[in-house]
């Protein structure tokens, strides 16, 4: 009897721990974005080893997250480096929002990040700045996960 | 492109009096739209090259346009031609209105060609037939490759004879056409007549090209280009095809748009993320700049009399549409409802703006007066913007894009237009996907 319901205790143990790890890996696949900014890294590529090319931002928004400065930091380092390189800041929007003003959009999302690179002694002479809008969408889906990737800025090495 | 031809307005026969019977009410939505019999003009036998001439069904071929212009003004119904009960020569010249009237046409379009001296002359006749009368009687006399000009002018005169109102029928479309799959979109700059004919395209689609409009006299597109990843805006010439940047900005300018009286070119310069709005004079290169706000404000757009701008701006915190002075002065928001509203544009009679508002994820059109009261949405969708008016401010044409799948795939974008009823929505056919549209004003006046 004891042993019966230890072992019962044992299964139950079992099965509740695969329950939560599977809450745990659908959760990880659906939350891609906190507070509606992207934070995975499907779409991210590489300046150097470790310096991700770029940042995303929320609906509407141009301001940093955490981590959007952790990622600028890390390539402030990288072009602070290489003193060589030059870069263009594109700046992008997502798909639902007028023309024109995405193309503002863009551009001040750009800059945020190119400032936010200044502050960290990168000089302004070797970024340039060019918004697309909502013209280039990486991900062409209409989801609000390919919007949350679609609202970036990408730092691109020009030499 | 061709020069802007020349019509002789050669004869006016007569013009019924103004109290006639029949009218087209277009103030409100029609639901019982005007039964009318659009006679194949018939060709005189005066004409050179007969055979050919009836070969070619040239009169048929004006009638088609004729009733297909009045078709999609949802205003008028064109009766089938099977069912008309008179030859096209003798119904010209005087028709029996019992007759007509059997078949239930209100109204009736007869009309003779005659080709002499390589000129086309064209002659057409509109008759009441519940008043038994005739109203309007014009002819024209063009080069024969304009046919399909006079087909317009010919519907523009009867729906101004019906409606009280001038029609916009002879009148082009400039529009951003587009190619390709979503991510790799190819764009050019094309223009085509109203009713989707004779499309010719003006780029070459190498850079990107975005938001094309046209100055008062047609002859002149701003919009803007990506040539060379500079995103500027640009001033083309359609005639010469010569192409120059307006201004000597340096940084992105965008959301162009003529003032009325066609000497300026309005629109949003970008510098170190923040956009404001400049005019630059075409004449004197004279730059103005008109706002000053750490907000964006972009899609400036002017009152037809050139006192009043209006535009978008995010200053409230979201984008919201604003009315100022043509100075810069007496800045006034004029949208206070629940949602995004953007792409303001003035209506031609000056009474309206149209724009897009944004709400709970959906795009609407709409209008309202221009101090942001009587606010009226027309058409909800999935994405949908940037309406242009039609030169006697009825219709509105926008674009409007689908939603893709979640790999992307499915995406279409067309134009769209509607009158301001919130009537009869219509999909303008385009030879290719298309965005952007800008509606001339009439070419003929």
């Amino acid at each position: 009897m004891k042993f019966n319901s230890a072992l019962r205790n044992l299964v139950l143990v079992l099965f509740s721990t695969l329950l939560i790890s599977a809450c745990s890996t659908a959760k990880k696949a659906k939350v891609d974005t906190s507070d509606d900014v992207y934070t995975g890294t499907e779409t991210v590529e590489y300046l150097a080893k470790g310096v991700p090319d770029r940042v995303f931002f929320a609906t509407n928004k141009s301001s940093l997250t955490t981590r959007s400065r952790d990622t600028l930091r890390k390539q402030a380092t990288f072009l602070r480096k290489n003193k060589d390189v030059t870069v263009t800041i594109e700046g992008h929007a997502d798909e639902r929002g007028t023309r024109e003003y995405n193309l503002a959009l863009g551009e001040r999302r750009a800059n945020a990040a190119k400032d936010y690179l200044m502050t960290y002694g990168v000089s302004g002479k070797r970024m340039t700045v060019i918004s697309y809008g909502k013209e280039k969408p990486v991900n062409p889906a209409s989801t609000p996960l390919a919007w949350s990737q679609n609202r970036r800025s990408v730092t691109i090495k020009t030499n | 492109m061709k020069k802007i031809i020349i019509i002789l307005l050669f004869f006016f026969v007569s013009f019924g009096n103004a109290n006639s019977l029949i009218k087209v009410d277009i103030t409100r939505g029609n639901l019982d739209p005007l039964p009318i019999a659009v006679s194949p003009l018939h060709i005189d036998t005066k004409s050179e090259n007969l055979e050919s001439l009836k070969k070619e069904k040239l009169g048929e071929s004006i009638s088609k346009i004729i009733e297909n212009n009045f078709r999609g003004t949802g205003l008028f119904n064109p009766l089938k031609k099977d069912a008309f009960v008179q030859k096209p020569d003798i119904a010209h010249i005087k028709p029996r209105f019992e007759d007509w009237r059997l078949i239930k046409a209100q109204a009736l379009v007869t009309g003779k060609i005659l080709v002499k001296d390589e000129k086309l002359k064209v002659e057409f006749r509109l008759w009441d037939l519940t008043a038994s009368k005739e109203m309007v009687a014009l002819s024209f006399t063009t080069t024969p490759s304009n046919w399909r000009r006079v087909a317009h002018i010919i519907s523009d005169k009867i729906y101004e004879r019906l409606t009280g109102e001038t029609g916009y029928f002879d009148t082009r479309i400039i529009y951003v056409s587009e190619t390709g799959p979503k991510d790799q979109r190819v764009k050019k700059l094309a223009i085509m007549d109203q009713d989707g004919n004779g499309t010719k395209y003006l780029t070459l689609g190498n850079e990107l090209v975005l938001t094309p409009r046209f100055n008062p006299t047609n002859q002149l597109v701003t919009y803007m280009s990506y040539f060379k990843n500079m995103p500027r805006v640009y001033l083309l010439d359609i005639e010469t095809g010569i192409q120059e940047v307006v201004g000597n900005f340096p940084g992105m300018t965008f959301a162009p748009r003529f003032s009325p009286d066609g000497k300026k070119i309005i629109m949003s310069f970008a510098k170190d993320g923040n956009s404001d709005i400049y005019s630059m004079d075409l004449e004197t290169r004279e730059v103005e700049k008109i706002t000053d706000h750490s907000a964006i404000d972009t899609s400036p757009s002017y009152s037809p009399d050139g006192k009043y701008i209006s535009f978008n701006s995010d200053r409230s915190g979201i984008q919201q549409i604003y009315v100022m002075r043509s100075d810069g002065t007496q800045v006034k928001r004029i949208t206070f409802g629940k949602g995004l509203y953007g792409t303001p544009v003035w209506s031609p009679r000056g009474d309206l703006i149209a724009f897009t508002k944004v709400r709970k994820g959906r795009f609407y059109i709409g209008v309202m007066r221009s101090d942001g009261t009587g606010e009226r949405l027309l058409t909800e969708n999935y994405y949908q913007e940037a309406p242009s008016w039609s030169p006697n401010g009825r219709v509105l044409i926008f674009y409007r894009e689908t939603k893709t799948d979640s790999k992307g795939k499915g995406f279409s974008a067309k134009l769209w237009s509607i009158d301001i009823t919130g009537y009869n929505e219509r999909m303008i056919k385009t030879e290719t996907d298309a965005s952007d549209p800008s509606w001339s004003t009439l070419l003929s006046k």
